[in-house]
């Protein structure tokens, strides 16, 4: 840990790395690993890794069947994550948390059940140029068999979305959805979702928001955002991977049509029809990730214990320190805004070194980073970006993770003679 | 893994029959690699005798895909297409001389992918023994 850290985090940073112990071996010989890849997904600590394996060791059967202790012991350690999590968003009712697989499937099943019920020709959903593909293809797939208009919120120079653009998009077109991230995972933007839905809502328009790179960050809280759904992945949140979340408001949710159909999301089934669940099971066909669910819960556990303002604290330290250190480097750039409207991660480019290449020579000193369009080719495009390289930060890394990182820029540079 | 030798960066760095596309052209074809977003448009010229006489490409991307380009490029010159018909996969990567993870082998291999669409017609070639025909 570096003096920085001491001062300044409000966390014991290597306490909390002890607990992943992923994050203490090294990448190659002689070379530690610096894992800055956790916007991609998140390492996971023992305590998640050990509610899994009790569960899957000693209280497993199927959920929400069995007239045995075992099968109610299972369904209840499954339900107790699902209040866990509804604790962790503020949301007013437990039935209002689906179990997904992941932020992907959260936003198709959006997509699928409400939209296909609701949209049509002549209507308007709005996106932005900023969005991870899996908030875009599902819309666009959706919008070539039902007709409707999608809309892009421009993204400015600095990274910000042009909220002169929605503005204008919201009154002169009849917008029935925006969906839109909340941060960034290329830019790190945090976009300003409050008034954003304030203003849908004054428009006659349903917000969702794509929590995937905010809930693992900062405390979303879904009644004070008044948010209509909320879409978010397991694994990038200290959780295992096969779970995900799509929050909703109940009234919505009720309203909507199954999104797939089976085992556990009916009430009555007869050969000529069928009767839905209750909610969340209507939305749940299928024996569930009931293991990973478990995780979930225990993950938010552990985000709750550490507390979700300190984990933004002690971020906004390694990204301030990654932003000043990565700046001082001839010919590089970080894409997006200044450090007070940013999260958790860093892209950049880099003159005459490609970030393939970058993230490959950062590989040989251990410094682990994503390189390439980041399922966001649409925002690569608008700033003429083939790829990118970006370091992520999550509540484990330490400034001394981003002078690694600094320094094996470096010695790439070095290598190629820049 | 030493894959930065110094004949990849310098391959890299100054490009063989690196330029503007060549028209008319015999061979004239362009592709993507949509994972790293490297993108190669390769052109070339016959002589009477069917022999490559020149070849200019262009493109952009990482160090790996440009080296094994611009090496391509001058495996080409002065063979006949039949001659080039069977230079494959591992041909390529015994010219490049390092070894390379799964993800780092398309960069390497969108040269060669180019040529055996460009020449060939074989627009979903990979470099496995399956899809050879």
């Amino acid at each position: 840990m570096t003096k920085t850290d001491q001062l300044t985090s409000p966390l014991d940073i290597q306490a909390i790395r002890a607990d992943f112990p992923v994050l203490n071996q090294e990448a190659h010989p002689g070379k530690p690993l610096v894992f800055l890849d956790s916007a991609a997904s998140s390492q996971k600590p023992r305590q998640v890794v050990d509610a899994m394996s009790t569960y899957l060791l000693h209280d497993h059967a199927n959920v929400h069947r069995g007239i045995y202790a075992l099968s109610e012991r299972a369904t209840d350690a499954y339900e107790a994550a699902r209040e866990k999590v509804r604790v962790f968003i503020n949301a007013r009712s437990r039935r209002e948390i689906i179990y997904t697989r992941n932020t992907t499937e959260s936003v198709n099943l959006v997509a699928g059940s409400w939209g296909r019920a609701n949209l049509g020709p002549g209507d308007v959903v709005v996106l932005s140029e900023m969005e991870h593909h899996s908030n875009i293809v599902p819309w666009q797939l959706l919008a070539e068999e039902r007709g409707f208009t999608i809309r892009y919120i421009p993204v400015t120079d600095e990274g910000l979305l042009d909220l002169a653009a929605y503005e204008t998009f919201l009154q002169q077109e009849p917008v029935k959805l925006v969906s839109v991230m909340h941060v960034s995972n290329v830019l790190g933007t945090v976009n300003p979702v409050a008034g954003m839905i304030r203003q849908a809502h004054a428009a006659g328009a349903l917000f969702m928001i794509d929590g995937a790179q905010s809930v693992p960050h900062l405390a979303v809280d879904v009644q004070a955002l008044d948010v209509d759904f909320l879409a978010f992945s397991g694994h990038k949140m200290a959780g295992p991977t096969g779970i995900g979340v799509l929050y909703g408001k109940r009234v919505l949710l009720e309203a909507m049509p199954p999104y797939m159909g089976g085992g556990d999301m009916i009430r009555r089934v007869t050969l000529e029809k069928s009767e839905w669940n209750d909610l969340p099971y209507k939305f749940e066909a299928g024996t569930p990730a009931i293991a990973e669910a478990i995780g979930l819960g225990a993950a938010v556990d552990y985000l709750g214990t550490l507390g979700m303002d300190n984990i933004l604290a002690h971020e906004q330290i390694v990204v301030e320190y990654a932003m000043e250190r990565l700046s001082e480097i001839p010919g590089l750039k970080v894409l997006g805004p200044g450090p007070d409207r940013r999260n958790g991660v860093t892209a950049f480019v880099m003159q005459d070194l490609h970030a393939h290449d970058t993230a490959q020579l950062l590989d040989m000193e251990g410094v682990a980073v994503r390189a390439g369009h980041h399922c966001a080719m649409p925002l690569h495009q608008r700033y003429c970006l083939p790829a990118t390289t970006r370091a992520s930060y999550y509540v484990y890394n330490t400034t001394a993770d981003v002078d690694a990182l600094v320094e094996a820029i470096y010695n790439a540079r070095k290598l190629f003679g820049i | 893994m030493d894959m930065y030798l110094e004949n990849i960066i310098d391959h890299g760095q100054n490009p063989r029959n690196f330029g503007d596309p060549l028209d008319p052209a015999d061979i004239d074809y362009h592709d993507d690699n949509p994972f790293c977003g490297d993108h190669l448009h390769l052109t070339a010229q016959l002589d009477e005798d069917g022999r490559v006489k020149t070849v200019s490409w262009q493109g952009q991307g990482c160090t790996i895909s440009q080296a094994s380009a611009s090496m391509l490029g001058e495996v080409m010159i002065g063979k006949t297409l039949d001659e080039l018909k069977n230079f494959s996969k591992e041909d390529l990567l015994d010219l490049l001389g390092i070894e390379l993870s799964p993800t780092r082998l398309k960069c390497a291999l969108l040269s060669l992918k180019v040529l055996k669409a460009g020449a060939y017609g074989l627009k979903n070639w990979t470099g496995d023994d399956e899809d050879e025909d």
